[in-house]
């Protein structure tokens, strides 16, 4: 198997939609996690500049007082060893680096846009007093340099500092200078970058985790399925209807399979049908054909052959052969007339008649064979059966026959049949649709310009109250939303004609039985006659043709032995004229006449069966 | 009417036309076959003939249509109709059109002989009346009708309908009077399944025939007349009311009417 069978392609797209769904989630978690862990890392940065700006200042204080240079020096050079501590400086008012870790800036100036004093000297006026949250910024010195964490201190004046004895800053200055501690923050970035690189990390195990899982569940609740079912579409296609899918689950694709299993039976079924009823026509066409030729080679040899017997009276020894040969002549005889019986091409002749009284006579007739054989008949008919048309003498051969074979079958003592009749009602295929339509002259009614539903509609002329219009019909049988190119008026005569030859279509002998209005009618080739009603208001119309086809109204009739039961391998021979499992004593053609029987009236009849267990018939006649 | 008790045979099929000539010609019969119906029809023009033996599937004209035209032509000679196509449809069809018989192929011996006898003794039958008809003798009956409320099917067997929905059948006196005395008659068993047109009796006479009676109606046998089988001659004396044969349940009777002819027209 290919690796791009094996992910088939719902599991990829699933995967990859579940991939997606997963990082998106991780990342909008992960952004506003690692948000939160660099702000706390960030503030605890703060606080600890800030507690050290303010103990810089503070251990400063006495030293400055006193003007003591180079102890301000040492103080600032000893605690800036820290490493994350990248300067210390004091500027003084005017920006002059006074001290400064770097000794190098000592005495250097500072521009008042820089770092350092922005955040005081933005404004025009500068600020005298720094609110203790704007005196940290952060700030890189090149893109690629660590980010620095700075803190302005700025050093007030106070009255320890104007009456020193130094008495360097003048009593009415607010600001004295700034101390500026700059903390390097390459230690917090390290944390937020290792965070995000786990979270990288989490994100990839969790995608590639939930694939496989995906994957692995696709393929076998998706995958396998599918797979099953294409095997068995294919061989469908190649025209195996036997093939069914085993072991499909309870889900929607077992249901699928199941509904395949049964969609294969049924067409299994109605091609044997099928099958079967080309086959008998032709079968019983030449069976007719036989039946018709051997007859006269056979009077030949029975005329003579009973001439001879009469002639030869005073001879037993000729007589006995001759009478054999009389016999069999006779028998023969018998074949080629159930073979006829079988071909008979005759229409049955039909009539309404219930099938439970079909039934009961059948019964009646071989009552005594089947209690003389202790065979037990349940009955179950259905009281409340619609009467069927049927040629009676025909079904009741078809239910002898049948209820002889089923008591042939059963060899043990407590031996059943059960007969059972009901009406059952088969789905129809929908609504029928007008696709042809001919005016008595075979002119074409259809009009591709005019369509109801997207469908071509049939165009007719009609004149009513002196006016002429088409209409156009409604291509649905039964829908009626007919287009009106003309008003038609209610209790006026209406002439409804063929738009090209003007040949009239209304049907004189008939009225609707509905409103009885005047009725139109044309043909739809090779499907009978279309009839409608004139009246706008009326929506009667009749397809014979297609009302006797929709006819999916069925008496079922079921007929079962709990006998010896027949062999898979002969099922499908069964109904097949000489095919007989008597032996000797059978013909062969009683099952294939059964079969012509019910073929004649539309039926469809159908064997269950199981060795040992019993057989069952089903036949279903239209209503 | 000629008296030689000449009998034409037509049949498309060799072999049928000399095993019947065969047959027919050993009981002492005189008879001439034809191949088809135009030549049967140039035979019947130029001869008399005591019966007619035909089969209904011929090319060109078959059975059916030369029956028709022997009833235009006025011929009266009775037509015996053989059918290879046994379909019983047919020759009860050909009953109605005026046939006197109907034999399916393939026959017996025994079948034939009885057939043309039945024929030949019919013509004779048929001219008696003529002959009193023109005699204008009141008193001579030579046969007894059905009665009115009976039908027939051709002029072999009658059906009456009871009201239980049961029909009762027997034979014509009409048939009867064309046998020989009659000595015994073989009958179905009750439950058996007769067919309209086939075979639910035999007629044994005492001139060594048996002769098939073929049921005017279809259906399951539910009573038969014992009587007959003790007393034959029952038969002939009252054949439309002792002389019954079987009851039956019909099993199409409203299909089977329309070949039936009814009785009310026989008496005039």
């Amino acid at each position: 198997m290919k690796t791009k069978d094996f992910i088939s392609k719902i599991g990829l797209k699933l995967i990859v939609a579940v991939g997606v769904i997963t990082m998106v989630i991780i990342g909008v978690f992960s952004f506003f996690s690692i948000q939160a862990q660099s702000d706390a890392l960030l503030s605890q940065a703060e606080i600890q500049a800030n507690k050290l700006s303010e103990t810089i200042k503070n251990s400063t204080h006495s030293s400055m007082l006193q003007n003591k240079r180079d102890e301000i020096h040492t103080i600032i050079n000893a605690i800036s060893q820290e490493t994350s501590i990248r300067e210390i400086r004091v500027l003084n008012k005017e920006g002059r680096i006074m001290f400064s870790s770097q000794s190098d800036l000592i005495g250097k100036m500072v521009d008042k846009q820089a770092e350092s004093c922005y955040a005081c000297h933005t404004a025009d006026k500068p600020l005298e007093r720094l609110p203790i949250n704007e005196r940290v910024r952060i700030y890189k010195i090149s893109p690629d340099s660590p980010r620095i964490l700075g803190v302005i201190n700025p050093i007030y004046n106070d009255e320890s500092c104007w009456s020193a004895d130094c008495h360097v800053h003048p009593k009415e200055q607010k600001v004295l200078g700034v101390l500026d501690v700059k903390m390097d923050l390459t230690d917090v970035d390290r944390q937020i970058s290792n965070s995000e690189f786990r979270f990288i990390i989490f994100a990839i195990i969790a995608i590639v985790a939930l694939s496989f899982i995906i994957g692995f569940f696709v393929r076998r609740w998706i995958g396998k399925p599918v797979q099953e079912l294409v095997k068995a579409t294919n061989q469908v296609s190649t025209g195996n209807l036997n093939y069914t899918i085993k072991g499909s689950g309870k889900d929607e694709l077992g249901i699928l399979a199941s509904s395949f299993n049964n969609m294969t039976k049924k067409l299994a079924e109605a091609r044997m049908q099928l099958f079967q009823s080309d086959k008998m026509a032709s079968l019983g066409r030449l069976a007719a054909g036989v039946a018709h030729e051997i007859n006269n080679p056979l009077t030949g040899v029975l005329t003579y052959s009973s001439f001879l017997l009469k002639r030869t009276k005073g001879n037993p020894e000729m007589q006995e052969d001759l009478q054999v040969i009389v016999r069999e002549t006779k028998r023969s005889r018998e074949i080629v007339k159930s073979l006829l019986d079988f071909a008979r091409q005759s229409v049955p002749k039909k009539q309404r008649a219930d099938i439970n009284e079909i039934i009961e006579h059948a019964i009646s007739v071989i009552n005594n064979q089947l209690s003389l054989k202790h065979i037990k008949l349940e009955k179950n008919l259905d009281p409340n059966l619609p009467q069927v048309t049927v040629d009676t003498n025909q079904v009741q051969q078809v239910f002898i026959n049948l209820i002889v074979n089923a008591s042939d079958a059963i060899c043990e003592d407590n031996g059943t049949i059960k007969i059972s009749s009901s009406s059952i009602s088969l789905s129809s295929f929908g609504t029928a649709h007008i696709k042809r339509a001919v005016c008595p002259k075979r002119h074409d009614l259809i009009d591709n310009e005019i369509k109801i539903d997207g469908l071509p509609t049939v165009k007719v002329k009609v004149v009513s109250n002196g006016t002429e219009g088409m209409l156009n019909l409604d291509p649905i049988y039964g829908k009626h939303r007919h287009h009106y190119g003309i008003e038609i008026k209610k209790g006026k005569t209406v002439q409804v004609a063929c738009p090209k030859c003007n040949s009239s279509l209304i049907v004189n002998d008939k009225k609707c039985p509905k409103c009885n209005s005047s009725i139109f009618s044309f043909e739809i080739p090779s499907q009978g006659m279309f009839e409608a009603c004139t009246n706008p208001d009326c929506t009667w119309e009749k397809w014979a043709e297609v009302d006797e086809a929709g006819n999916k109204e069925y008496v079922e009739i079921k007929i079962s032995d709990n006998g010896c039961g027949i062999a898979k391998e002969d099922l499908a021979k069964i109904f097949e004229p000489f095919y007989s499992t008597k032996g000797q004593t059978g013909t062969g053609l009683g099952l294939a006449v059964i079969w012509g029987i019910v073929d004649n009236h539309n039926g469809t009849i159908n064997v269950d069966s199981e060795v040992g267990k019993g057989t069952t018939f089903k036949i279903r006649l239209p209503i | 009417m000629n008296d030689k008790r000449d009998i034409l045979i037509i049949d498309d099929e060799q072999v049928i036309l000399d095993a019947v000539f065969k047959i027919a010609e050993s009981e002492g019969f005189k008879v001439e076959t034809a191949l088809n119906a135009n030549e049967a029809l140039s035979k019947i023009n130029q001869d008399n003939y005591s019966a007619i033996l035909c089969d209904i599937m011929m090319p060109e004209i078959d059975g059916l249509q030369l029956l028709d035209k022997l009833n235009s032509d006025h011929k009266k000679i009775p037509v015996v109709m053989i059918t290879g196509y046994s379909t019983v449809e047919n020759a009860v069809n050909s009953l109605y059109k005026g046939a006197v018989d109907f034999i399916a192929k393939p026959f017996t011996f025994e079948e034939i002989t009885s057939a043309i006898y039945r024929a030949v003794a019919y013509g004779k039958l048929q001219s008696k009346i003529e002959e009193a008809k023109k005699n204008n003798k009141e008193g001579s009956v030579i046969y007894v009708p059905c009665p009115p409320r009976y039908k027939r099917l051709g002029n072999i067997s009658w059906m009456s309908l009871e009201n239980q929905g049961t029909a009762v059948i027997g034979v014509t006196d009409l048939y009867l009077q064309t046998l020989h005395t009659l000595k015994y008659i073989e009958m179905l068993e009750t439950e058996n399944v007769i067919v309209q047109g086939n075979s639910c009796a035999k007629l044994e006479t005492d001139d060594e025939l048996t002769h098939n009676l073929l049921a005017s109606v279809g259906g399951r046998i539910v009573e038969r007349n014992e009587m007959l089988l003790t007393d034959p001659a029952l038969l002939e004396k009252d054949p439309y009311f002792k002389g019954w044969i079987y009851r039956i349940i019909p099993s199409d009777i409203e299909y089977e009417m329309k070949y039936l002819i009814s009785c009310s027209s026989d008496r005039m």
